[in-house]
């Protein structure tokens, strides 16, 4: 994409938590993006430009906090653009700030998400709404939870599947020092006996609520090519956006879903996404998601997903092993997680995500969500230039 | 770099559209921006908006938007949570990379709904300021007794440009406000928060704003005067009002300098001066002398649809270029407290 | 405005607040709590720069080399209490939220041994009073707790007595500190915003009022949309046809929450379901009551049950929920392509 090759050359993030009490909305955005420029050994006054994204200010309840952020983030007397794109903010930030690149319009790019969600409640942003809109009284996961019955319906999945999900990437997660949930006693039991929340979605197959921020360093090939660790080169990235509701919509299986991974795989030259990517770090904030994006992001014919799952495919030992870092399910600072997936995806084809890199990692698929499953952006990331 | 140019502008103004909410005030803007670029809406490569989920009080208002636009088959679409200026500039990266050809650029804000002064405190620093709930006139009358006082300039100066700006919205269909006043009548108002007045303040507005912009020889193919985008650049500074000289707005004259302001004459300047005195301040950051037309619409103080006046004053420089009374045109956006973020487009014709 | 619909065109305006009860909590992290825990004991504290200069208040971190400020605790420099109005604008009819109730004015003030001025109130009593290079004081609430508004306002030096009683301002309730050090900050926050459904909205609320259920057809894709938005999503064009429905439909897919997220949920376990209304393209969200949730099944054919005509008012709660019809499920294939 565009004529300028681009690349992660630093990456940082918080050790997400339930609650961040001891840093203000600043201190906890500076210390992913303090992270990020240590690792590409940069000071501030290298970045020439910011992106910076995150979910809807009514968390923070801070309007357009990129303002306020601007010295924090060494944006002063430099270019600074907020993104939100809902769920998939984190990603589409990552894209926009690697499109500055790729355009040739800045050399050295430092792009940011976050959210200090504790500040209120998720839930009560999440359902916020105006009079005359019906109210979301249940939530997130009433929404999701119909569409995942709709799924095992279509698909004929056995039960289980949601739980296998929820099991690996807590699993996953005791792996990564930087992930929220860490729950060494995980297993199936343990998730079965958890409360059932809408059902058929179980507590322990839910997302955690977190404070988090994740930042990354996105340089031209002349910078990446001097950095002081290996750089992960962008080969694809794009976004798609559909309607939330129109007749006739796959709410299941998108169609901006697959359209969006078709543009990134033609770009990347990926024609077999199980075969051709190592592994992938994908947006699934309730268990389910995993067997859906799997078919909706053509790693297996529609119906499926669930049979990858089951068997072991996207587990660690996996074959393509899917959010080896623990995932959306294992922290949760809602802006963030879509660049988490990013930047850890760079991480493993950078052979930087330590214990639990996959091993042999060489090109990988990061991937993020909003919406009523309705936006997404996702990019494919190397070892190699493309 | 590409060249890109606007070639279709639209927008829909009202003091308070009450009947209407924000995607029924949108939809016939975009219809009509896009009907008038000649381009098919399902060819267009890319879209982008700006808008701000504090004015409708809810999370996530850009999502309904997307009605608005007809996003079907799934289209290439981003939002900042910024004046749709800003969506303009992301939407120019875009087009950049060279696989796309236009894109479609929308912003919208009704500010009758609430407070629009107040909601924008919620932009301060949420430790130090916010909590004493320093509304965004107050903000505006600091800046604007700094600068009188810093450059000897007076209440009458203030009230010149807004008598300047309503006589020129006379002119302007789009504008919500229409009655031209001389100086000496405002001066007669009592002051809201001194030095300003209310008529130094901008209006209540709910409105859209809606620019098809397209690259090279797509845009000469749509358009017989395309205006071409001949640089474009924002910038922000610190954001305590303290850490700053609010005299001066040094982001927008970094910013003109690198959009390339000064590098031959300019015929007609639009600058989101959303109170009269920042014109001044915007002027002088831009090294703006007298023969330039500033604001030949009425600006924003005579029609501001929060999260489009910026992109409204690109259009409205564009328009001035396509329809052949300007060679050379500066657009200014602005966002945050006292001029905190600024972006500068020079458009030029061929 | 469409010649075909009955109904009044005025948008429905509905009052609605912002807020989230209780109040946002912010931690406020070591520098600015540095600040606040200074208000809390009736001083003022800057944050010094390595050149030297003195923030005020301490900005975390430099706006002009980006670098981490106040690190040490010798960074920190008491500053004032007295100072000098840098700019100022008088304030002629406060708002419910400012910090005097009377009229005051908004200034810059760098207090002495600062090179920054910091934004407050200052209560001078009346506008010929004030000048920028007026010298001024705080005055102190008589009950501190770590918050920008310790300070009520300040005042013209020589003035009155420097604590007095709390007037305006929005405070929050106190949350304590961490024993000596003041680490969170309560930020209560309103918004009063008066919204309006808009056109299509608006004639869909008061058909329900009416007991009526209309939908809106796409003039290009002629699908039915329920509930109407006025236009197409996916045509990008304007719809007024409007199209009346019966109040039965479909279950399409639901969930069983168990649960109580939000104090306007029904009681738990209760089902959130789509429901495709006969004769609608669209589902609606809605909630299924009438029978055992773990009863509830897609295809199950249900019926509208309505509040009483006296109490509804234009909104989806004119439909309490869904019951079982008690016809046969619908089979899987006349729903399938909904979901």
């Amino acid at each position: 994409m565009g004529a300028h090759r681009c690349a992660v050359v630093g990456v940082g993030q918080t050790r997400h938590k339930a609650v961040r009490a001891d840093v203000s909305i600043a201190g906890l955005v500076r210390e992913a993006a303090m992270g990020a420029l240590e690792d590409a050994e940069m000071e501030w006054r290298d970045v020439d430009a910011v992106v910076i994204g995150k979910a809807p200010d009514m968390f923070e309840g801070v309007m357009m906090p990129e303002l306020y952020l601007a010295d924090a983030l060494g944006a002063v007397g430099k270019p600074m653009i907020r993104v939100h794109t809902a769920g998939s903010v984190g990603g589409s930030t990552a894209l926009v700030a690697a499109g500055l690149v790729e355009a040739g319009i800045h050399e050295r790019v430092l792009t940011v998400a976050f959210e200090k969600q504790s500040e209120s409640d998720a839930m009560w942003a999440l359902t916020v709404h105006p009079p005359f809109q019906a109210p979301l009284v249940a939530g997130a996961g009433g929404y999701f939870a119909p569409l995942i019955r709709a799924y095992i319906r279509r698909s004929g999945a056995p039960d289980h599947i949601g739980m296998m999900v929820a099991v690996k990437d807590r699993t996953n997660a005791l792996r990564n020092p930087n992930a929220h949930l860490h729950l060494p006693d995980i297993d199936m039991k343990m998730v079965e006996e958890s409360p059932m929340l809408w059902e058929p979605l179980r507590y322990l197959e839910t997302c955690p609520s977190s404070d988090g921020a994740c930042a990354m360093v996105l340089t031209g090939e002349r910078v990446a090519d001097g950095a002081p660790r290996p750089p992960a080169w962008v080969h694809g990235s794009a976004m798609r956006s559909e309607p939330t509701i129109f007749a006739g919509r796959d709410q299941v299986n998108p169609r901006a879903g697959r359209e969006c991974a078709a543009d990134v795989y033609a770009q990347a030259g990926v024609t077999d996404p199980r075969r051709d990517l190592d592994c992938a770090e994908v947006y699934v904030p309730f268990s389910w998601f995993e067997p859906m994006w799997l078919e909706n992001l053509g790693f297996c014919a529609e119906g499926e997903g669930w049979k990858l799952t089951e068997a072991g495919a996207t587990a660690f030992e996996g074959d393509i092993p899917w959010n080896p870092s623990g995932g959306v399910l294992s922290s949760n600072p809602i802006g963030a997680s879509g660049m988490i997936r990013f930047a850890e995806i760079a991480q493993q084809v950078r052979g930087l995500a330590g214990g639990f890199q996959v091993e042999g990692a060489r090109r990988a698929l990061g991937h993020a969500y909003g919406g009523g499953s309705q936006f997404f952006s996702m990019w494919v990331v190397g070892t190699d230039k493309p | 770099m590409r060249d890109v140019a606007v070639v279709a502008f639209a927008q829909s103004n009202a003091a308070t559209d009450a009947h209407r909410n924000e995607v029924e005030i949108l939809m016939p803007v975009v219809t009509e921006a896009i009907d008038r670029s000649g381009i098919g809406r399902h060819d267009l490569g890319f879209v982008c908006s700006g808008s701000c989920d504090y004015l409708i009080g809810a999370p996530f208002s850009f999502v309904q938007a997307l009605d608005a636009i007809g996003a079907w088959p799934p289209v290439r679409e981003s939002h900042v949570e910024q004046d749709g200026a800003w969506a303009l500039y992301e939407a120019w990266v875009r087009l950049q990379h060279g696989d796309v050809d236009s894109a479609l650029v929308y912003g919208f804000g009704k500010t009758s709904m609430g407070d629009l002064s107040e909601v924008l405190t919620l932009q301060l620093d949420p430790y130090f300021v916010a909590p004493l709930w320093p509304d965004a006139v107050s903000l505006a009358a600091l800046q604007a007794r700094a600068y009188l006082e810093a450059t000897g300039k007076g209440e009458r100066d203030l009230a010149e440009v807004v008598a300047r700006s309503r006589a020129a919205a006379m002119g302007n269909p789009h504008a919500v406000v229409h009655e031209a006043r001389s100086a000496d009548e405002m001066l007669r108002e009592p002051t809201v928060v001194s030095p300003l007045r209310p008529s130094d303040c901008p209006p209540v507005t709910d409105g859209a704003a809606a620019v098809v912009l397209a690259a090279g020889d797509r845009a000469r193919e749509l358009c017989e005067r395309p205006a071409w985008i001949r640089g474009i650049d924002h910038r922000i500074e610190a954001h305590a009002l303290g850490c700053r000289d609010i005299t001066r707005s040094e982001s927008t004259r970094l910013a003109g300098e690198r959009a390339g302001v000064g590098d031959a004459p300019v015929d007609v300047a639009e600058l989101h001066a959303q109170f009269s005195h920042e014109e001044l301040i915007l002027r002088d950051a831009l090294g703006l002398g007298e023969r330039v037309d500033v604001n030949p619409s009425g600006g924003a103080l005579a029609a501001n649809p929060m999260m489009a006046t910026g992109l409204i004053r690109i259009g409205e420089a564009a328009s001035r270029v396509s329809d052949g009374g300007a060679r050379r045109a500066v657009a200014h956006a602005s966002s945050g407290p006292c001029l905190q973020h600024n972006l500068v487009c020079v458009l030029e014709g061929e | 405005m469409s010649a075909r619909s009955e109904a009044a065109t005025d948008s429905l305006i509905a009052h609605h607040v912002l807020e989230f009860p209780g109040g946002y909590k912010r931690s406020v992290g070591p520098v600015v709590g540095r600040f606040l825990t200074g208000l809390r004991d009736r001083r003022i504290v800057g944050v010094r720069r390595p050149d030297g200069r003195v923030l005020v208040p301490p900005t975390e971190y430099d706006p002009e080399t980006s670098e981490a400020l106040g690190g040490d605790p010798s960074d920190f420099v008491e500053v004032g209490p007295a100072g000098v109005v840098t700019t100022w604008g008088w304030v002629a009819a406060p708002r419910a939220k400012h910090p005097l109730g009377h009229p005051f004015a908004w200034a810059l003030i760098r207090l002495d041994g600062a090179d920054t001025p910091m934004l407050h109130a200052v209560d001078a009593g009346s506008e010929d009073a004030m000048a920028t290079g007026l010298r001024v004081r705080p005055r102190w609430r008589a009950e501190t707790v770590g918050h920008i508004s310790d300070i009520e306002a300040f005042q013209p030096e020589g003035g009155e007595p420097e604590v007095g009683e709390p007037e305006g301002g929005e405070r929050g309730e106190h949350v304590a500190g961490d024993g000596e050090q003041v680490t969170i900050m309560a930020a209560p926050i309103r918004i009063d915003l008066d919204v309006g459904a808009g056109t299509a909205q608006s004639k869909f609320l008061r058909g329900l009022m009416a007991g009526k259920i209309r939908g809106q057809r796409c003039p290009v894709c002629t699908k039915v949309y329920l509930p109407p938005r006025g236009s197409c999503p996916t045509d990008g064009v304007p719809t007024e046809e409007e199209v009346e429905l019966p109040d039965t439909g479909t279950v399409t897919t639901f969930c069983v929450v168990n649960i109580a997220f939000s104090e306007l949920a029904p009681e738990v376990p209760y089902v959130c379901a789509q429901v495709l209304v006969d004769g609608a393209d669209t589902a609606l969200f809605g909630l299924v009551a009438g029978l055992p949730a773990a009863d509830c099944r897609m295809g199950l054919r249900v019926r509208a049950v309505w509040q009483p005509p006296d109490e509804r008012r234009p909104s989806t709660e004119c439909i309490k929920w869904f019951e079982p019809t008690g016809e046969a499920d619908a089979p899987y294939d006349a729903y399938k392509a909904y979901l």
